[in-house]
């Protein structure tokens, strides 16, 4: 089945759901415009204003299930965005409300969590008016009818991650990692601002609902655009989306964006922002459906990131860290998903949803522990903290079993819809989502061992407690979600058929087989893994300092040497051109101006030296120039 | 027959000539550029006659006018250099130089 038209709307909720995108970024404008006037109750305006995004959210969610199939994919025109270009619109659909949807849910969990978490700190306003822009410009990404309004989404959610990587900016660290994650989501803005061009060079418009599956085919058929094309847009959409969400090539920026707080991590660096890839490729299925090498890629490199970030997972001692490796790798598996089609992506999103909430869960987690723990990340200086913060614990404890896909929760059904796809289209790719799946096994129960269980290593002045209730009751809300999520929209295909009049339904519907040699096998690694885990970090004593490791700890401890690689390709050349522009400026052109001043100068220096200041010499210069024109008259006369 | 008159004008015009590139006192120098202009004049005055007609005449009374204009100037310049300096020398005066 194919998508269904969008058909202009303007009644009910849904006529009105431009003030999802208001409402946080009216909080917004109130906290930075007003100060610290706000500062007592800037907190609570900012949840306010994220909860009233979310129920707008919800009541339009319940509108467009009312609404038959074929009449679920509804454009909301506000005004004239870039004459002749693009409207400033919204397209309420199963999509974009399904993003909406958990965008403003665990976003407004994120909010009421943050006002525990940043209780002491002096920025807490400030914060706050950061989530709520942020908020704000994610709703635009996901709700925009074109990819012009897209991109000022995407810019948005560009800049309030960097504010909020940064927001501790009196620590180096943090203010280098937002820099890093700008620049390098810079790459990625490139490659979807030339994507833009080319499809409204090619198609002379950016609005979705002109750029179906049938105009793409129709404009490959009519000459009006070439298969390379086509095939050109997807690629440079997916750099833009690699950027976003942090995929090989350009993953560097996330593991050290963990210098945010860790509600930032959890909202930004887990949930919603790093999955905007995802939704971008979804969004542009038409263009990789009509491009098979650009969909092959996009697999390419969901499984890639998917090893890499499992394999940077199990060597990271920062708890931040290794969930970012694994946020890596579980955006790859979405990415894969993505690549393969109308089937993949109803996985693609449904594990997109899950992981919104079991990584929100783990990263809220994580930052209840640093919390109890004095801000320490080290999971060498955790252990036994199991006994201590039990809410904590197995609110954890729940986000880690969905996420190693433990039979029945979330990411049992979602990951398996993904690798079962896999492998169906291409053997290679899913046997490797299998071992990725064998290492998330490892590198999560590592996790849980090294921090919740085993002898404590605490620091001499750590006194762990529980966390407040406005911290623990949203880690109970994600935890619920955690588990029963991915049952809810795996079964009968529900989310699939949910998503249907906005990406299309494959031919065949897949049905779940729990039993299959793919299911069974990845089980069977993720058992080992978790096993491999208890024998190295649960039941053996886990030194305080890191070991030196072999050469692959070291290999994956230092990113997989991204870092060093990005140094050696782009930064020392860059800074070499950059040294030889200021020697060409300083030697060459300013040479070139300083020396003629100097010649010039030289040369008037020797000339004005005739000027003695004896009348007599000057005379003899007048006698000698009138004898001279004297004899020139002479000269001329005569002949 | 005006030839005479010529040579004298050159000679008159070159003593005068030499007499202000060596001499030193500044008098002396403005009687010789005095001496060149009456050179010129002579110059003119024979010009005129032996063409015939008075321009060289008429001339010769503009630059009578000019020098005696540009004595009166010439010489209190020379008399306040030499009340400020007790000195007449021109190569004294050379203090507008590089």
């Amino acid at each position: 089945m194919e998508p269904a038209e969008i058909i202009q709307h303007s009644g009910g909720v849904i006529g009105v759901s431009w003030l999802m995108v208001a409402l946080p970024l009216l909080g917004a404008a109130i906290l930075l415009l007003f100060g610290r006037r706000t500062d007592r109750w800037g907190h609570l305006l900012g949840v306010a204003m994220s909860l009233g995004a979310f129920a707008v959210a919800v009541a339009a969610f319940v509108q467009l299930l009312g609404l038959p199939e074929a009449q679920r994919r509804q454009g909301v025109r506000l005004y004239e965005f870039i004459p002749g270009l693009a409207d400033m619109g919204l397209l309420i659909d199963p999509l974009s409300i399904s993003f909406a949807l958990l965008i403003t849910g665990v976003g407004s969990l994120i909010h009421i969590y943050s006002i525990g978490y940043m209780s002491h700190d002096p920025g807490r306003r400030r914060f706050f008016a950061y989530l709520n822009l942020f908020v704000a410009a994610m709703l635009l990404l996901v709700l925009a009818d074109n990819y012009v309004v897209l991109f000022v989404g995407w810019e948005g959610v560009g800049l309030a991650s960097y504010l909020l990587i940064g927001f501790w900016q009196f620590k180096p660290t943090a203010a280098a990692a937002a820099k890093k994650a700008f620049i390098v989501n810079r790459v990625g803005d490139f490659g979807l601002l030339i994507a833009i061009f080319t499809i409204w060079t090619t198609f002379g418009s950016v609005a979705f609902n002109e750029l179906t599956g049938g105009a793409v085919d129709g404009a490959i058929s009519s000459g009006d655009a070439s298969q390379g094309t086509i095939t050109a847009v997807g690629l440079l959409l997916l750099l833009g989306a690699c950027g976003k969400s942090a995929q090989l090539p350009l993953q560097s920026w996330l593991l050290d964006a963990m210098e945010g707080p860790t509600p930032v991590s959890a909202l930004i660096h887990a949930a919603t922002m790093v999955t905007a890839g995802v939704y971008l490729v979804v969004r542009s299925g038409a263009f990789f459906e009509a491009a098979p090498t650009a969909q092959l890629v996009v697999t390419i490199v969901g499984v890639a990131t998917l090893l890499a970030g499992a394999i940077i997972g199990c060597a990271k001692d920062d708890i931040k860290k290794g969930l970012a490796g694994s946020t890596m790798s579980q955006i790859g598996y979405m990415m894969l998903g993505a690549g393969l089609g109308p089937v993949g992506y109803a996985f693609a999103i449904a594990h997109l949803i899950a992981h919104g909430f079991f990584k929100a869960n783990m990263f809220l987690g994580a930052g209840s522990v640093m919390h109890a723990m004095n801000d320490e990340v080290d999971m060498r200086k955790y252990g036994g903290l199991f006994s201590v913060m039990k809410v904590t614990a197995a609110t954890f404890m729940i986000g880690y079993l969905a996420i190693i896909g433990f039979p029945l929760l979330s990411g049992y059904f979602t990951k398996d819809g993904i690798i079962e796809t896999a492998m169906e289209h291409n053997q290679i790719l899913g046997w490797l989502a299998v071992v990725g799946a064998g290492i998330t096994g490892f590198y999560m129960s590592r996790m849980v061992f090294m921090t919740f269980f085993g002898k404590r290593r605490w620091a001499d002045d750590a006194h762990p407690h529980e966390s407040p209730s406005v911290m623990t009751v949203p880690l109970i809300l994600l935890s619920i979600g955690s588990v029963f999520l991915g049952a809810f929209l795996i079964l009968d295909n529900r989310l699939m058929r949910f998503l249907a009049p906005a990406v299309g339904l494959p031919e065949h519907l897949p049905g779940f087989h729990p039993f299959s040699v793919p299911g069974l096998t990845t089980l069977a690694l993720v058992a080992v893994g978790v096993v491999y885990a208890w024998f190295r970090y649960g039941a053996a004593e886990v030194p305080r300092l890191a070991p030196r490791g072999s050469f692959l700890t070291t290999f994956a401890r230092r990113d997989l040497y991204g870092d060093a690689l990005n140094e050696a390709l782009f930064m020392r050349p860059g800074q070499w051109l950059a040294r030889f522009a200021v020697f060409f400026d300083n030697r060459g052109i300013d040479g070139l101006v300083n020396g003629l001043a100097a010649g010039i100068g030289g040369t008037s220096g020797r000339l004005r030296r005739i000027q003695t200041g004896y009348v007599r010499s000057y005379a003899l210069s007048i006698l000698f120039g009138a004898a001279v024109v004297v004899g020139a008259l002479l000269y001329v006369g005569n002949m | 027959m005006t030839t005479h008159y010529l040579v004298l004008s050159a000679l008159l015009f070159a003593i005068g000539a030499i007499g202000v590139l060596v001499r030193r006192n500044a008098i002396v120098v403005f009687m010789c550029v005095e001496l060149m202009l009456n050179a010129c004049n002579l110059a003119f005055v024979t010009f005129a006659r032996q063409q015939g007609n008075l321009d060289g005449q008429i001339i010769a009374f503009f630059v009578m006018v000019v020098a005696a204009a540009e004595v009166v100037i010439g010489l209190a310049i020379i008399v306040m250099i030499f009340r400020t300096r007790r000195s007449a020398s021109v190569d004294d005066a050379n203090l507008l130089k590089y």
